[in-house]
């Protein structure tokens, strides 16, 4: 599973696939995600300990349901892993730190579907980005492609299919400007399909590396905007076949339970290939990934950490199930 | 929109309702479901079990034990503290005594502020006739005011903007100036969403705050927020010290726990509830009723509310008369079509009618374009046709379905539906209520 940026994307192009991270980069991101999360390891292992390793009481396993729940694994999850884990420490006597650790190796378990890679070896590669409302679509693909551009040195192209709501092209095209990459746009309220063809044929045209093709915020309820979404899908693979190679769908790290049914019910209308879990860096946890990995098999590939360009983050799973479980 | 979590407390109560009496064993049954689906609602933890809690020990009261219809007493507790958990009746906005009134929009990001400030500014003109202005206070997404300058266009209030500017504090300030100098009514503040936890943010809030000493603070909440929506509540409640929510994304599947959840933490009332893409989509929240129909009661309040308001009293007194006498005809079935199809997407009228909620709502999709087809066939009829459709034969069907883009097939389909219809209003007239998902699964 991908730790890092040169985990997430498989490139075919040698000269470029190592792009060394530089350090005091990777540093900067782990003290962002330190301080974004705001808790250190010792600060966890306290906690699980005070949790689970004294007395393996009602209580303390009570304790830690209501860790999990509050961290929006929700109930059935959270029964599920919880019971596991009591069998487990009354079987093999499992207790203390050990217990702790194991715990998390469950959730890391839960929360692994696939390697996570980003396949970039399609020319172009079609990235399409979907989500409810305000999930962070647009900030999503600029910092995409921002770290696209600047950091692997690969030519991107951004299609605006967001032609619904207001000013969201001015927003992506604020983006592009950011990342230093070319934009195709539409009039507001023209058809997202069209924008999303045009991109294409232009990133084709001018053999770019990554296309990504934005969508309006929709409601998973919606059936005539998840049909436009299956449109859009459709028109894609029109004009290159097999794309878009990855569907990423945007999750707020604060949905709820609802999270889940957000997960299918786009993944009906256009598969999804990964999910991008963002505003990890509130107080939020974002447990409702792993119900979303568990049920629906559909890996977190991204996660959100904050508003700066660099804030997009390969997903780890167990710096993430660690962070389930802090206060 | 609280469909999922009325079912599976019905389904609960239900098995309680079957048995003769309780026992404390059935209570704790049932507490056990109630407090799962809250979970699954995403009502905060604590809260659940405070609600739970408070439940249980009402039930297990003299008069539920041993009683007559204990059943219906849980239903009834705990209708009675949902109600009391949700708050009283549903409050409005405060105006100043002096205007302008300022009401200043805070919330995280994504939760949908701009499209509030806009639908609030429209909701403020048409129910109470104010003149409103928005300042455009969110110098920090990209796009962000260009998006408020479209909105408020749409809303028909003025926007407030600075280009460059940079500061929040200074474009409130001066936006407030504006509001006075220009005598508006109201001033919605609208800011950036920030997180909670962002202590450069919060503060520029609280200095957008005192700079502009609001009449209102609102939070707005995604009604999809889980167990966070409670801290999230409490940091901003600290900084801003709001007094009322805006729910937002109200008309997705979301059972909407955090209602329940930022009212029992702040005990701040919800106000608003934001329902729709459209601009015209945002209704007073109606805490009260919001209870009922969590258990499944229907919202039938806000039905008759909405009916009210569109229907014309007149009318319907005539057209109740006609389908009485058996005398409606197309032409009245035409107007009631473009009535019914003004209060909204038909799915969530339904929702609104007792007996109507959750599972069979789901299996029941409404599709809108096929109700634009039998507007479409009606009105490519003549007049002398809506009024008597046995007159429509050969030539005139074809006629008519040339004309309205659809096939003989689909009208003779609906001058046939038409016709079940109106046996079944002289039926109704008659004192016998049809089963309505039936008659809907009829009709299509």
């Amino acid at each position: 599973m991908a730790h890092d940026w040169n985990d997430v994307f498989l490139l075919d192009r040698p000269e470029r696939e190592a792009v060394a991270e530089a350090p005091e980069a990777r540093g900067g991101f782990l003290r962002r995600l330190r301080e974004s999360l705001g808790r250190t390891r010792e600060a966890l292992s306290a906690e699980v300990q005070a949790t689970v390793a004294q007395a393996l009481d009602e209580e303390s396993w009570e304790r830690l349901e209501e860790a999990l729940i509050m961290a929006d694994v929700g109930a059935v999850t959270t029964a599920d892993v919880v019971e596991r884990l009591e069998r487990e420490a009354t079987d093999t006597g499992l207790s203390g730190e050990a217990l702790g650790e194991r715990l998390i190796e469950l959730l890391t378990e839960q929360a692994t579907v696939g390697d996570g890679h980003i396949d970039l070896r399609h020319r172009p590669t079609v990235i399409m980005v979907a989500g409810v409302n305000g999930t962070g679509k647009t900030t999503t693909i600029g910092k995409l492609a921002w770290h696209l551009v600047q950091e692997q040195q690969l030519k991107v192209v951004l299609g605006a299919g967001d032609t619904f709501r207001a000013a969201a092209v001015e927003q992506l095209a604020e983006w592009a400007r950011r990342a230093g990459c070319e934009i195709v746009t539409g009039d507001d309220g023209s058809d997202p399909g069209a924008v999303a063809f045009e991109a294409v044929r232009r990133g084709r045209e001018q053999d770019a590396d990554v296309v990504i093709v934005d969508t309006a915020g929709r409601l998973h309820t919606q059936d005539d905007l998840m049909a436009e979404l299956a449109k859009v899908r459709r028109v894609l693979d029109k004009q290159l076949e097999g794309a878009p190679h990855e569907t990423l769908l945007t999750v707020d790290a604060t949905t709820g339970q609802n999270g889940l049914r957000q997960a299918r019910s786009f993944s009906e209308a256009a598969p999804v290939t990964g999910i991008v879990l963002t505003k990890l860096d509130g107080t939020a946890k974002g447990g409702i990934a792993i119900a979303i990995a568990r049920e629906l098999g559909i890996p977190v590939k991204l996660i959100g950490v904050g508003e700066q360009l660099e804030d997009l983050r390969p997903f780890d799973p167990g710096n993430f199930a660690r962070a389930l479980l802090e206060p | 929109m609280f469909d999922g979590l009325s079912d599976k407390l019905q389904a609960t109560l239900a098995e309680l309702r079957s048995h003769g009496t309780l026992t404390e064993d059935d209570i704790d049954r049932a507490m056990r479901e109630i407090r799962l689906a809250l979970l699954e609602a995403d009502v905060n933890f604590k809260v659940v079990k405070a609600f739970t809690t408070t439940v249980k020990e009402r039930c297990l009261g003299a008069d539920v034990v041993g009683g007559l219809n204990p059943g219906q007493q849980v239903v009834k507790i705990v209708d009675e503290e949902l109600a009391a958990l949700m708050g009283g009746t549903a409050a409005g906005v405060a105006f100043a005594p002096r205007p302008p009134t300022v009401i200043l929009l805070a919330g995280l990001q994504g939760s949908g502020k701009t499209t509030a400030a806009a639908k609030l500014a429209l909701h403020l003109r048409e129910e109470h006739g104010s003149s409103v202005a928005l300042a455009a206070c969110d110098v920090h997404r990209p796009a962000a005011v260009e998006q408020l300058v479209t909105m408020g266009e749409r809303a028909g209030a003025e926007v407030y903007r600075r280009e460059g500017e940079t500061d929040a504090v200074a474009i409130a300030t001066w936006a407030l100036e504006e509001t006075r100098r220009q005598g508006k009514d109201v001033l919605i503040v609208d800011t950036a969403g920030r997180l909670h936890v962002d202590a450069d943010l919060m503060d520029e809030l609280v200095r957008i705050r005192k700079a502009t000493r609001p009449t209102q603070v609102l939070l707005v909440v995604d009604a999809m927020t889980g167990q966070d929506a409670v801290n999230v509540a409490q940091e901003f409640a600290a900084a801003v010290q709001f007094d009322g929510v805006v729910m937002t994304k109200l008309d997705g599947d979301a059972r909407g726990g955090a209602a329940l959840s930022v009212k029992a933490v702040t005990g701040k009332p919800i106000l608003f509830a934001s329902t729709g893409e459209k601009i015209d989509q945002f209704e007073r929240f109606h805490p009260d009723r919001m209870a009922q129909r969590i258990l499944g009661m229907g919202d039938v309040l806000s039905l008759i509310e909405k009916t009210q308001k569109e229907f014309d009293e007149d009318e319907a007194r005539v057209l109740e008369r006609r389908m009485r006498k058996g005398e409606f005809t197309l032409e009245d079935f035409l107007s009631q079509l473009k009535q019914m199809r003004r209060m909204g997407p038909l799915t969530s009228l339904l929702g609104m009618i007792p007996g109507f909620s959750g599972q069979q709502l789901r299996n029941l999709k409404v599709d809108e374009r096929e109700l634009d087809r039998v507007e479409a066939i009606i009105l490519a009829m003549t007049p002398e046709e809506r009024r008597r459709p046995e007159l429509i034969k050969g030539s005139r069907r074809l006629r008519i379905a040339r004309g309205s883009g659809t096939s003989v097939q689909q009208v003779n389909r609906l001058v046939k539906q038409f016709d079940e219809m109106r046996k079944v209003m002289k039926r109704i007239a008659g004192g016998k209520m049809p089963d309505m998902a039936a008659l809907l699964r009829q009709g299509r």
